[in-house]
């Protein structure tokens, strides 16, 4: 998704700087996410080139991240580049995880000619964050960043 | 972030692309310790290392198997999209091992990294649950049925340690969480499918479960180490999670027109089982083919 920077991702928890001692730390999308290396080798190239010699990128995994984490101008970005963005989701209540055994919601609005209901055709898409959807109305199929 | 480059990108140069500072990928040394800020955490206090190790490579060995049955389905699934969602289910689950492992690895102070503890321990060294290590004969029922089953079962047990006081579970934990609710809707909802679905698929969703009800009750049994670690807040005791994992099955099988089979525990030997590295066969078989690589190339990259 080269349309998001890492911080419209909500990937970035700080940035520390310490003279020329530069310490960013990241937090991975989900557990087995391949691409953490990928934005770890892109932050310390990026630094490189600005001039930072002694560059340190950390990972953490608490707390968990969230699509919620997401800025609203990284949902604007996916929405302008055809993926239907993910709601936000808020705090989930305490106790048990409730299943769902209910037909995937229709509640994701076409981020190609915006009709207000699609078909979600499979949970799992082309990345672990993505959905594919087909619009019912354009009939084109689109991703959708599954909300976390 | 764009990392500005001289020559034209293409997918083999991308591949091989390295920098000063880059990392060798996809292979030996991409290492989660190196980076992951909570695996050198200290042991919480009154905590036995070894305890902590052990139970580190129990969940880490739980995932790592299943993950690896899964990814065995890339290829072979009926339809490409559950070929994406098992890819996708097993790339969580390889996720949360290589963070318990390393985790183990830091903990017990032998020098093993996940790498060691994956690719270099043998069959009695693994600390997994049979359900986990199981093959499915490449059934697609089987794999459902151990979806369901497996992650009802992990989904209640990482529940419980969002509050482990081992900052590495809690960490796994509220991830895995996430992760495993969708794993588990995906696994019933196909459920529900096959067994409400025409005779054919009924009768081998309900074959499925009843071939591997008999590795359901090794979930609930209690190991020293768990015991222990208890109560020293940093495990959750698995027999506490019985009701809520059968509540939850019970509730796809009726939906799904099944039955709950009636099947006795497949038992121990001399009280041990996977926890205590006692396995079934097919771990073996599994072992063979996930460690050849690395076996015959010791600390290869590229």
């Amino acid at each position: 998704m080269p349309m998001l920077t890492l911080d419209d991702l909500g990937v970035v928890r700080s940035v520390e700087e310490d003279g020329d001692r530069v310490t960013v730390t990241l937090t991975p999308t989900y557990s087995g996410c391949p691409a953490i290396e990928e934005m770890r080798a892109d932050v310390r190239a990026s630094l490189a080139e600005a001039g930072y010699t002694r560059v340190e990128v950390r990972t953490v995994f608490s707390p968990p991240w969230s699509t919620d984490w997401i800025s609203s101008d990284g949902l604007r970005k996916l929405a302008e580049a055809g993926i239907a963005p993910p709601a936000r989701i808020g705090l989930r209540s305490s106790g048990p995880i409730p299943l769902t055994l209910t037909p995937p919601s229709q509640a994701v609005r076409c981020p190609q000619c915006g009709a207000p209901a699609t078909d979600e055709i499979s949970r799992f898409g082309p990345t672990a964050c993505t959905a594919l959807r087909r619009c019912p109305s354009c009939r084109e199929p689109f991703e959708h960043m599954k909300e976390i | 972030m764009n990392a500005s480059h001289d020559t034209e990108q293409n997918a083999y140069q991308s591949l091989s692309e390295t920098t000063e500072h880059d990392d060798p990928r996809w292979a030996f040394g991409t290492g989660v310790e190196d980076v992951a800020a909570e695996i050198t955490s200290p042991v919480p206090d009154g905590v036995d290392p070894a305890d902590l190790a052990a139970y580190c490579l129990m969940l880490g060995d739980d995932a790592l198997l299943c993950s690896h049955r899964l990814s065995e389905w890339v290829s072979n699934a009926p339809e490409l999209e559950e070929e994406v969602a098992l890819a996708n289910t097993a790339l969580d689950l390889l996720g949360q091992a290589r963070v318990l492992l390393a985790r183990a690895g830091h903990v017990e102070g032998r020098d093993r990294d996940e790498d060691a503890l994956a690719y270099l321990r043998t069959d009695a060294e693994f600390r997994n649950v049979a359900l986990a290590e199981l093959s499915d004969d490449l059934d697609f029922a089987r794999a459902i049925a151990r979806l369901l089953i497996f992650s009802s079962w992990r989904l209640a047990l990482l529940h419980r340690l969002l509050g482990s006081a081992d900052p590495v579970i809690a960490a796994v934990a509220g991830k895995g969480v996430k992760e495993l609710t969708y794993h588990r809707d995906y696994a019933a909802r196909w459920t529900l499918r096959l067994g409400d679905g025409t005779d054919e698929s009924h009768a081998r969703m309900q074959a499925a479960l009843d071939a591997l009800w008999p590795y359901v009750g090794e979930l609930f049994r209690t190991s020293d180490e768990e015991r222990r670690l208890v109560e020293a807040g940093v495990a959750v005791d698995p027999a506490d999670t019985r009701e809520e994992v059968d509540a939850v099955l019970d509730q796809v099988l009726e939906k799904a027109t099944l039955t709950r089979p009636d099947r006795p525990f497949i038992g121990t030997i001399g009280g041990r089982s996977g926890r205590q590295g006692v396995h079934t066969e097919h771990l073996g078989h599994a072992l063979a083919e996930m460690q050849s690589l690395a076996r015959q190339h010791p600390g290869a990259t590229w």
